[in-house]
């Protein structure tokens, strides 16, 4: 369903074919492993095999010695120039090259500069280094414990491996209604570590001139005005000499968003070598070492009246941020936006405690589509709820359709300080349940256990739901910073002399189609084709200031500045027209037209006939015309956008499974998505990326995991080992949309590059323990994690299956 | 070997993968490559007529062979109906998968220019994309089906 | 992108070519065929031969034929051949089953019989379905042609009985008239190595009651991939569900899986016996329709 939307008409906007697809459909797109300069030079990183090791000596003159290297980089290098630690994203250092000891298996250590990139990686194995290994903390759930080793010994004082405690909500209020519950259901639940893992991996050229002093970074950087910061801080050079060129990235789900060693390292090599260094990790590389995602150990308990209605929500929360606290988040927020999770239900109080811990394993942990941890809080409640909806007896549907908030709660301040900006979640969850006739689901699903009970073989039939809510695009600026700057983004719009226009970005597409949607905003506030419209972005040398694209933050913020500086052209346009035509500029009508090469026009109020386009203006602007008292010429504007809250997007997810009880093997077998994510600019794009959210729940549901086993080694290196889900545990996803406008965004519209990944997860999870009628198991739900659970001998699953 | 039709001779190591000598050498960036293992399938050109994957082919053990990439696909006519349909039908987002997914649709509708949707979903199971879900991959492949078929004047 | 260690190579004009080659070489030579578990082990620096001969030109290794009631598989037939040969899915559906859940298909373009068998991957499908066949593996050296019994070809996790200066040139399958056949696969994901894979060949007398059987099975930790003891307790009884349950157990209590990521040991054991049951329900079925799939 494309097209013609309730709240969705308007000039520009709709399903139009997208802009980027002609060169990447021509193999002509231009990724960051596709650039070559001239006398480039090539990077290999050599990594630690161990977790946790004192390094006593790195021998690199055997390396330094192959006829095609030309530097050896260590942390003895980097130490010299300060830059062996750089900043996190989260008030604490990370090492760049492991200079006293290494920390998780995969940690950086050496960097090779060589001719080509098979002898840099050739000479990796000439580097010797000399290791004391250490007792690793593999177990959150030791990591406090008095024996643990200490993991971050290079901080002053440290004598464990607590990172932080951060708490939100009224714990005295959530405690006086759990004591009034008639019931009371609790349930330990593990969001294991992930990986976003987009397909193409992380990368840099790096570029440094010695004559100009300038460094020239292309990277595969989803933020690179913040990377420009982050460069001038750890290596010294003012950042107007940093240029940072994101091309063509392949994919980034938040993987993209971090500062990377490997990065730094190039950006060294380039310094000392004088020529252009790219350095592109491997897949194992990727999957070991960049930000990981998730890893919440989460003790909930949700409370409910004698009619079922619920009370209150209790949470701890035990956070594996590994060696270093590089959760790449607003910085007040040292457990995102877990805080929502109170969801989509009318809940009266809720608490939550959450405890960071330091392990022997990569850092990261807010990444792959994950809205800051609003994923793991709407997993959290989802399972919950139907946790409640077992141990009370309750249908999952009927429990959840009780709760939600209506419609008239909105704007709706919830029990942990979030105001939601607006919704209909009842609607949204019976559009679901209609569109999967649940009644005859149920049904089947009835049948299909008496055939079990009769003869032992299934399949099994189970169905899940879950009702998410989202919170996306960070700002606003006052609550929200990463590293002190404050999350509000850029936008400066010209409209050339003869009527076409450029739009500069802060924000960077990884593949969601900023060059179209962006152009469709300018179009729909000017009435110029969208063809007409060229949208500049990653380039900090050519686009304003801003922070970037991840968090699902592109629409609500660039968009909106996108749309500010449109109508501010258009304003602008008013006056010259006014000079034109000769009127006052209040007596002007404007008429957005049908999207020809002439935009939009203004006419003159009750004059018919007179009227002066767009495109006329543009030349007026520019050329010799007699302009008022503070109305500039030629035709452009700048804004910063600084939103005035998030906004809340939501759904409703019903996804239906059969299970075979004797292999314990899922088959996902229909999935529907209702999602309302506000006015949709291209329902086309936006439909997209609900689908490949869907595929990351069913990923993350039913294979994805990275673990480690007890001496930290990560077994999940490789994508033999890493599953992601292919064309075949894909069902056709069905979808259909619901309209509800953000009342404080300019255009309506919420983001949706996340909710899909947030909201499915537990739907698919709900669906597998419906079937096999067990109260909880935790994902991933592989076979082995669905017989086991059928077993009620469940999996751990971040730790290594013994 | 031959590339895209074009006789090419180079000196190379034994030990060059064929994704680095298209890529590299012969500037064909257009074949990408997203795993080691040959899992994702971002790297798959022809080998001799069939769909291959790259990272895991030796350079010299195509030699004398024919290799065909994504930059062979349009002819000059226009773009080859998959290309068109990956664009008609929103079958690609960040485009990094879409080379070697193109080449296996192109592939599978020359052997089997009818198939079913399971048949599509079989023949792309060895191609990872992080985008799309594969609905659209699956539905522009349909699509391009669709458009040769009336082309041919089939019914 | 890992990349492989320095090597030399030498493309192969002929069997006695690639022995000589590695007659010349020894152990530090490897034959490439298909490249799909070799490239991988030398990307990781795991292999790192010498020399590899590329054996892709040797059209003398390919083909599949029924010759003398034997269907002959050269060593250098693809996965994408087999699985759409007619003639082994004729003869033998268990062929075809196993074939379509290797891999994917782009890899089962490229990847070969021989080399599948020849890695010796304690979970590769193929190793489970010749051992059930009682195929016979083809060996060539110096000294001329020995054959193999692929129940005696596994000498461990990556180890055959081919040796060093050997190459591995067909597979001979008997003609088994009448049995039925089926491979059973547990995975995580499609293309993914099995958790656990059973295959059953299944002859039938008079009476239903079995004639002959074979049982392979995949990823249990069975070095010579032989449910040996399942086996000898089917002979001769009635092929119905009661008896294929107690082989199915048979089975279990046998195997001896170790835990990974793709499962524990109580899991694997149980799969070894619900998929042994399985593959002995569908191999019986098609025993019982004259060992077709219709």
């Amino acid at each position: 369903m494309t097209g013609t939307l309730e709240g969705c008409a308007g000039p520009g906007f709709g399903s139009v074919p997208r802009k980027e697809d002609g060169r990447f459909v021509r193999g002509r797109g231009r990724f960051v492993d596709d650039i070559a300069l001239p006398g480039m030079l090539h990077g290999a990183v050599l990594r630690s095999p161990y977790a946790h090791a004192r390094i006593r000596a790195v021998d690199a003159t055997a390396a330094e010695s192959h006829p095609k290297v030309r530097a050896v980089i260590t942390g003895e290098t980097l130490a010299a120039r300060g830059m062996a630690w750089m900043p996190t994203f989260s008030h604490d250092v990370a090492a760049v090259l492991a200079t006293d000891k290494v920390r998780y298996q995969g940690q950086e250590v050496a960097f090779v500069v060589a001719e080509d990139r098979y002898a840099a990686r050739d000479a990796l194995a000439l580097i010797d280094v000399d290791y004391e290994p250490l007792p690793p903390v593999v177990d959150a759930r030791l990591a406090l414990s008095p024996e643990a080793p200490v993991i971050r010994d290079d901080l002053l004082d440290r004598t464990d491996n607590h990172v932080f405690d951060w708490e939100t909500g009224d714990a005295d209020a959530t405690a006086a209604l759990f004591a009034r519950a008639a019931h009371v259901s609790e349930c330990d639940l593990v969001y294991p570590r992930v990986h976003p893992a987009p397909l193409e991996t992380c990368g840099t050229v790096a570029d440094f001139d010695r004559i100009s002093g300038k460094l020239t970074v292309h990277a595969t950087a989803q933020a690179p005005h913040a990377h420009r910061m982050l460069y001038a801080r750890i290596a010294g050079i003012p950042e107007h000499r940093i240029r940072i060129i994101a091309p063509d990235i392949g994919g980034g789900f938040g993987n993209k968003v971090g500062m990377y060693p490997g990065y730094l390292c190039a950006v060294v090599g380039s310094i000392v070598t004088g020529a252009p260094v790219k350095w592109v990790e491997d897949r194992s590389e990727n999957l070991m070492s960049t930000s990981f995602a998730r890893d919440f150990h989460m003790h909930g308990e949700i409370a409910a009246d004698a009619d079922g209605h619920i009370l209150a929500i209790r949470v701890s929360v035990l956070a594996d941020h590994g060696a270093f606290n590089a959760t790449a988040q607003p910085s007040k927020f040292p457990a995102g936006f877990f805080g929502v999770f109170t969801g989509s239900y009318d809940i009266a109080a809720a608490h939550c405690r959450v405890t960071g811990v330091y392990t022997n394993k990569a850092p990261g942990g807010v990444a792959y589509a994950c809205s800051f941890r609003v994923t793991e809080a709407v997993y959290l409640v989802e399972r919950l709820v139907d946790v409640l909806a077992r141990d009370t007896g309750r249908d999952a549907a009927e429990l959840r359709m009780a709760n939600l908030l209506t419609p008239d709660r909105f704007p709706f301040r919830s029990a942990t300080g979030w105001e939601y900006d607006s919704g209909d979640y009842p609607r949204a969850l019976r559009t679901a349940l209609e569109m999967a006739d649940y009644p005859s689901v149920r049904a089947e699903q009835k049948d299909r256990w008496a055939a079990f009970e009769r003869t032992g073989k299934g399949p099994l039939t189970g169905v899940g739901m879950s009702v998410f809510t989202e919170a996306v695009g960070a700002g606003p600026r006052r609550l929200m910073d990463i590293m002190g700057l404050g999350m509000a983004d850029g936008a400066e719009l010209r409209v050339h002399p003869t009527g076409s226009a450029v739009l500069r970005l802060s924000c960077m597409s990884q593949g969601q189609g900023h060059e179209t949607t962006f152009a469709q905003i300018v179009s729909h506030e000017l009435g110029l084709p969208v063809d007409a419209v060229e949208v500049i972005q990653g380039d900090t040398d050519n686009t304003p200031f801003g922070l970037g694209t991840y968090g699902s933050r592109s629409t609500p913020v660039s968009g909106a500045a996108a749309s500010v500086a449109a109508g501010k052209v258009r304003e602008q346009a008013r006056q010259v027209a006014a000079v034109l035509l000769e009127v006052a500029a209040d007596d002007l009508r404007w008429d957005v037209g049908t999207g020809t090469a002439d935009g939009g026009s203004f006419s003159v109020a009750g004059v018919p006939g007179v009227s002066v386009s767009l495109r006329e203006i543009a030349m007026a602007a520019h050329g010799g015309l007699d302009l008022p008292d503070g109305v500039e010429g030629q035709l452009a504007a700048s804004t910063v956008y600084n939103p005035p809250n998030l906004t809340f997007p939501f759904g409703a997810y019903v996804c239906v499974v059969d299970v075979d009880p004797g292999t314990g093997e899922v088959e996902v077998r229909r999935f529907v998505a209702v999602d309302d994510c506000g006015v949709r600019i291209n329902p086309m794009i936006v439909e997209g990326q609900i689908h490949g959210g869907l595929a990351d729940g069913i990923g993350m549901a039913l294979m994805e995991l990275v673990a480690f086993d007890d001496d930290g080694n990560h077994l999940s290196a490789s994508f033999m080992d890493y599953l992601l889900p292919t064309a075949m545990e894909c069902p056709p996803w069905e979808l259909a949309a619901t309209v509800t406008p953000s009342p404080h965004h300019p255009l309506g519209a919420k983001g949706v590059g996340e909710s899909a990944t947030v909201g499915s997860p537990p739907a698919v999870v709900n669906a597998v323990l419906d079937a096999i009628g067990v109260r909880h198991a935790d994902m991933p739900l592989t076979p082995a994690h669905v017989w086991r659970a059928l077993q009620g001998r469940p999996i751990r699953p971040d730790i290594a299956i013994r | 070997m031959t590339v895209n039709g074009v006789e090419q001779v180079r000196d190379i190591e034994p030990r060059l993968l064929l994704v680095h000598l298209l890529r590299d050498e012969l500037r064909l960036t257009g074949t990408h490559w997203g795993c080691d293992t040959s899992n994702c399938g971002a790297c798959t050109v022809w080998m001799d007529g069939l769909p291959v994957k790259s990272c895991t082919v030796l350079a010299v053990m195509a030699d004398g062979r024919s290799v065909r990439t994504v930059e062979d696909l349009e002819g000059p006519f226009g773009l080859d109906q998959v290309q068109q349909s990956f664009m008609d039908c929103h079958g690609l987002q960040c485009g990094f998968c879409t080379p070697g997914m193109l080449m296996t649709a192109r592939k599978l509708l020359d052997d089997n220019p009818d198939p079913t949707d399971t048949e599509i979903r079989e023949a792309i199971s060895g191609q990872i994309c992080r985008c799309t879900g594969y609905r659209n991959i699956v539905a522009a492949i349909r699509h391009a089906a669709d458009a040769e078929a009336a082309g041919r004047g089939d019914t | 992108m890992q990349v492989p260690a320095f090597f030399e190579y030498q493309r192969a004009t002929s069997v006695a070519h690639v022995v000589t080659l590695l007659e010349r070489f020894g152990p530090e030579a490897r034959i490439v065929a298909g490249g799909h578990s070799l490239i991988p082990m030398m990307k990781l620096r795991l292999a790192q031969p010498e020399l590899l001969v590329d054996v892709n030109d040797l059209h003398e290794l390919a083909g599949i034929t029924v010759e003398d009631g034997v269907l002959r598989i050269g060593a250098l037939t693809r996965h994408a051949e087999l699985l759409a040969s007619p003639l082994a899915g004729e003869h033998f559906p268990i062929l075809h089953d196993a074939e379509r859940v290797i891999a994917d298909p782009v890899v089962r373009n490229r990847g070969t019989i021989g080399g599948s068998v020849c890695q010796a991957d304690p979970s590769e499908d193929l190793s489970g379905v010749f051992t059930a066949l009682r195929a016979v593996a083809v060996v060539r050296g110096v000294d001329g042609d020995r054959t193999v019994p692929m129940r005696e070809f596994f000498h461990g996790p990556y180890e055959t009985a081919v040796r060093p200066a050997e190459i591995l040139v067909e597979l001979r399958v008997p003609l088994q008239p009448g049995a039925g056949s089926a491979y059973v696969k547990v995975d995580r994901r499609v293309g993914d190595w099995a958790v656990a894979a059973a295959g059953a060949v299944v002859s039938l007398g008079p009476g239903g009651v079995v004639e002959q059987v074979g049982i392979g099975l995949t990823a249990v930790g069975d070095a010579d991939f032989t449910a040996v003891e399942a086996e000898d307790l089917l002979r001769g009884r009635v092929a119905d569900e009661y008896t294929f349950a107690a082989a199915g157990e048979a089975a279990a209590t046998h195997c001896r899986p170790v835990a990974d990521q793709r499962g524990p040991v109580d899991y694997k054991r149980h799969l070894a016996g619900e998929l042994t049951v399985r593959a002995l329900r569908d191999a019986t079925a098609r025993a019982h329709r004259g060992g077709s799939t219709e």
